[in-house]
């Protein structure tokens, strides 16, 4: 057989991030040893590589590998976002594993193979390379959530994580052979077409619900969320901003491509079950969140209560439902990660400060620190001209425009009470006073800078959302051709 | 000048950020920037007053640009007779609540200075936008400073205050949010041009179903929370008496007439049928609202509790004038916004002042202060009597018209409603007379001082505008006459097309 020529063009981004993660770990070999920070500065580098290579390549697409892999506009678009966060994430973690003592070359290492896998996602056009991407990210994750080896909430968060992952993939795996059972295929095209040639089989519908099962824990929609408390507070703050923002944008990619353009055919109409799990989603966040008083488990509830408004959006479906989720995980990235980047840079009394009692006085002993922790909660709460406003507003408003009127009624309700519990650590920085010390920021030049750049993601993304509303409206549209 | 609201609306949000850039042990710098900021600002404003066509109901001082041309959103801003004097009073009170609390805010000065400059671009944000999405901004972006302003710099129920005020808020908006996009949606499907204009929505006739009335609550219940109608009053009582002086000034003066304000320029022109349909529910709430309101501010004890229980008689007033849908009664609310916004704003400076020297409002603290304080007595006494609604001074004009109004509407829910001014001549007179005459029972009042040059300076404007209007209200009611005519036009119109129309209106009829 002569050999078939592989255009590799499209797995460029990813086949960039894994390589850079493979020259970190040989050059983690060499020394110096007592410092990691060349190896954050590669890492770092190779991301903005890739965020390059996928921004050079926007326009022209492309399919690999017998449409395997299907680099889109939807598939760049994610790829940029993820892009992003995990470049933000490398910048936070930088000083932060320092100094807490945990500054291994690995890490960096695991974050860039993770990060591989969220790109494959973003471009899977086919469920074995979901399955594929799912598990590189995943298992790189699992040991990151464990990073911090002596601390029992770390190593509890990776168990659990492990555990409830793999659990999750077994649901996965069993839909994924459900549907190809019934259609003999893996690929999305031909499973949309035999969804639609067959739209009441029982085993394809139960395989694609088993399918959903499995991304609903990785995206932890509630019923499936159980694992996400835990694990972001145990894990290490800059890892739970990467499984925040990263793993979810990507598992969003996919769970938007399959649900969008391969269930379209299917009947009985999936939206009735979405729209359950959006309300279940935002409201069981938004209400158990309100009881939190550690401020990493507080944003675990809140960050799943963002996902049930963006499923609001993937019901509402259409251009305009599917661009308004796209957007806004564009915000939510920028917004999540600020947030998390500025617990990274307090401490008190010499421990993380991830309490929200710690946070009492801030306002006072740090004020620019506080204020830009203002508007990043501000911006979770929604409120304009922040780039969580225009997210919601856009949202939203699909939802009215597809006659969702009592799912949007449900999610701005969700909105105004959401607003209690990012205010109340508002209360804390600046309308109470610390019982003993207050927290204290600790200087770190990239944790710095990557707070400036998420704040003006979500000042830009707030003030001028034009360009970029037209731009997720681009990135969808080959979805729904 | 062409961009001249563009600067007003902006000039303080630029100060404030100006000046974060001054170290905070300036204290005097910041404080005299910052009041240099907003008397700027006010001066800026005035030739909108001098600018402005009274013949004309148009907008005036409009500028239109291009925000996010995709989903019809501009940047769309103008003024009319409805809103010039609402930005006037914003940018006039802004200054003065400034300045009163020159010695009252010692902590975080700065930051103080800077929330209350940003608060001011948000509220006259909200007075001149056009445009339902950039008006939606400046409306929640405000409430975040408001919260600041109560919850650091307020009482000892600051925090409980602070939020209970956000909540309430929040929830009427939010709703507010679902509103707009549905009528967005709607206009959009109806006509094929997808637009957040008012002017444009506005000129649209609307079928008259379910969808305006339900549209038409959701933008009510959020300006009746602010406004507070009776029974969703309940923050402001909280709020007004924990927030410092310079807050409760703001809060009465121009933060509730964002709702009477929102009534006037959202519901009646957009949902003329369903305001037409729920007109006498806010009529009789707002009647209730008058009395309600007077009642309760007659057992308060504390002086500032009983002004905040006297601003929702007193809006109910404005509540009641809009809701008469004729000439009278809306000059008369448009007029009693302008009033309340002075005499109350006074009031609570003024209680402000004697809470600085003595550190209690309660009214049986006090007692006999003319004898000591006599310049402040006279004063306090002008002021009272603005609010109490004495001929000659603003507060009668606005409620006789309001009355006058009501009267062609309901004569029976018009004469209940003038029972709140009796009321409020025996709850304010009764508290002036408790607190300034008698014998002066308590030692501590004795060596109090009377007002200081600065608080001269910051008295006298207000009672200039208070004998002003009271004397001369045609130099207020002017202005507005015209569109007032317009908008009350423009009810009747539409709602006579939409019932006219065979379809139930389903045509959508659009009008030069």
């Amino acid at each position: 057989m002569t050999p078939v020529p592989v255009a590799l063009g499209p797995l460029a981004a990813v086949l960039v991030v894994a390589g850079t993660g493979m020259l970190v770990l040989l050059l983690d070999l060499l020394p110096p040893r007592e410092s990691k920070t060349h190896l954050g500065t590669l890492a770092l580098a190779g991301l903005c590589a890739a965020l390059l290579v996928t921004l050079l390549r926007w326009g022209s697409g492309g399919r690999a590998f017998r449409d395997m892999i299907v680099l889109d506009h939807h598939a760049m678009f994610f790829q940029i976002v993820i892009a992003y966060a995990a470049a933000l994430v490398v910048l936070l973690s930088m000083d932060y594993l320092r100094r807490v003592g945990a500054e291994t070359g690995e890490y960096y290492a695991l974050v860039l193979f993770s990060t591989s896998g969220m790109l494959l996602l973003a471009s899977a056009g086919d469920l074995i390379v979901v399955f594929l991407g799912i598990e590189l990210m995943s298992l790189s994750l699992y040991v990151l959530a464990g990073l911090f080896r002596r601390d029992l909430e770390s190593t509890e968060a990776a168990m659990k994580y492990f555990l409830l992952g793999a659990f999750a993939s077994a649901f996965l795996l069993y839909g994924i052979a459900l549907v190809y059972g019934t259609t003999g295929t893996t690929n999305f095209d031909r499973i949309a077409g035999a969804v639609a040639v067959r739209p009441h089989d029982p085993l394809l519908l139960v395989g694609l619900g088993l399918i959903l099962v499995g991304f609903g824990f990785k995206i932890s929609a509630v019923p499936f969320h159980m694992w996400a408390p835990d694990v972001y507070q145990g894990a290490p703050t800059s890892v739970t901003a990467l499984i925040a923002t990263g793993s979810k944008a990507a598992m969003l990619a996919v769970t938007i491509r399959l649900v969008v353009s391969v269930f379209r055919g299917s009947q009985p109409d999936w939206g009735a079950l979405l729209w359950v799990l959006a309300v279940l989603t935002m409201t069981v966040g938004n209400v158990v969140a309100l009881a939190q008083s550690n401020l990493k488990r507080m944003l675990a509830y809140s960050s799943i209560a963002h996902v049930g408004y963006m499923l609001v959006g993937i019901v509402a479906g259409g251009i305009p439902g599917a661009a308004a989720v796209l957007f806004y995980v564009f915000a939510y990235v920028f917004t999540t990660i600020g947030t998390f980047g500025v617990i990274t840079l307090c401490e008190r009394d010499g421990r993380e400060a991830v309490e929200v009692g710690d946070y009492a006085g801030l306002g006072r002993r740090s004020p620019l620190l506080a204020l830009v922790l203002s508007l990043f909660l501000l911006s979770l709460v929604g409120i304009p001209p922040l780039a969580g406003f225009v997210g919601k507003f856009y949202v939203f408003g699909s939802a009215v425009r597809a006659g969702y009127l009592w799912l949007a009624l449900i999610a701005v309700l969700n909105s105004a009470l959401a607003a209690y519990y990012y205010l109340r650590v508002i209360v804390y920085m600046y309308m109470r006073e610390p019982e003993a010390e207050a927290a204290r920021y600790t200087p770190s030049f990239a944790g710095v800078l990557a707070l400036t750049v998420s704040l003006a993601g979500i000042v830009l993304l707030g003030l001028a959302p034009g360009p970029f509303i037209d731009l997720a409206q681009v990135a969808v549209t080959p979805l729904l051709r | 000048m062409k961009h001249l609201l563009t600067v007003v609306t902006f000039l303080p949000l630029g100060g404030a950020v100006a000046l974060m850039l001054v170290d905070r042990g300036r204290e005097a710098l910041l404080r005299g920037a910052a009041l240099a900021i907003a008397v700027a600002t006010f001066l800026i404003s005035l030739p909108l007053y001098f600018g402005f066509d009274a013949g004309s109901a148009d907008y005036q001082f409009e500028i239109v640009a291009r925000w996010m041309p995709s989903l019809g959103v501009g940047y769309h801003v103008g003024i009319d007779g409805i809103s010039l004097w609402l930005v006037l009073l914003t940018t006039f009170l802004t200054p003065i609540a400034l300045a009163s609390a020159w010695h009252a805010v010692e902590d975080r000065g700065k930051e103080f200075l800077i929330t209350l400059l940003t608060l001011e671009t948000g509220m006259i944000g909200v007075f001149v936008s056009l445009d339902l999405f950039l008006f939606y901004v400046f409306w929640e972006a405000m409430l975040i400073p408001m919260y600041f302003i109560i919850g650091v710099w307020g009482g000892a129920n600051r925090i409980y205050a602070a939020i209970k005020f956000v909540l309430y808020t929040m929830v009427g908006s939010v709703l507010m949010l679902l509103a707009i996009l549905a009528l967005y949606y709607q206009h959009g499907a109806m006509t094929g041009v997808y637009t957040f204009d008012l002017p444009t929505l506005a000129r649209w006739v609307m079928p008259p179903d379910r969808a305006q009335s339900l549209m038409f609550l959701a933008f009510a219940l959020a300006f009746a929370i602010k406004v507070p109608l009776f029974p969703l009053h309940t923050w402001l009582p909280d709020a007004h008496v924990e927030a410092p002086t310079a807050g409760s000034i703001i809060l009465a003066g121009v933060l509730l007439k964002m709702g009477t304000y929102g009534f006037l320029r959202f519901c009646l022109p957009l949902f003329p049928d369903a305001s037409l349909a729920f007109g006498p529910w806010i009529f009789a709430l707002a009647v209730i609202g008058i009395v309600y309101g007077a009642w309760v501010s007659t057992v308060q004890p504390d002086i500032k509790k009983l002004v905040a229980y006297s601003s929702v008689s007193h809006l109910g007033f404005v509540m009641l004038g809009i809701f008469t849908l004729n000439v009278q009664g809306l000059v008369g609310g448009l007029i009693q916004m302008v009033n309340h916004g002075v005499s109350t704003g006074a009031l609570f400076l003024m209680v402000g002042m004697l809470y600085e020297r003595r550190h209690t409002r309660l009214i049986a603290d006090f007692g006999g202060l003319w004898t000591v304080i006599p310049a402040f007595s006279a004063l306090f006494l002008v002021v009272t009597l603005s609010s109490v609604g004495l001929p000659g001074l603003n507060g009668f004009v606005g409620e006789f018209l309001v009355l006058l109004g009501a009267f062609r509407v309901n004569a029976w829910l018009a004469a209940a409603a003038a029972t709140g001014i009796i009321f409020a001549a025996v709850y304010l007179l009764w508290m002036y007379q408790r607190v300034i005459f008698g014998e002066l029972t308590q030692e501590a009042n004795r060596h109090l001082r009377d007002l200081s040059p600065r608080e001269w300076a910051l008295v006298v404007p207000l009672i200039v505008f208070i004998v002003w209007i009271g004397v001369y209200p045609a130099a207020f009611t002017g202005p507005t006459e015209a569109s007032i005519e317009a908008l009350i036009a423009q009810v009747e119109s539409k709602a006579s097309v939409a019932l006219r129309a065979p379809d139930g209106g389903r045509v959508a009829v659009s009008r030069p």
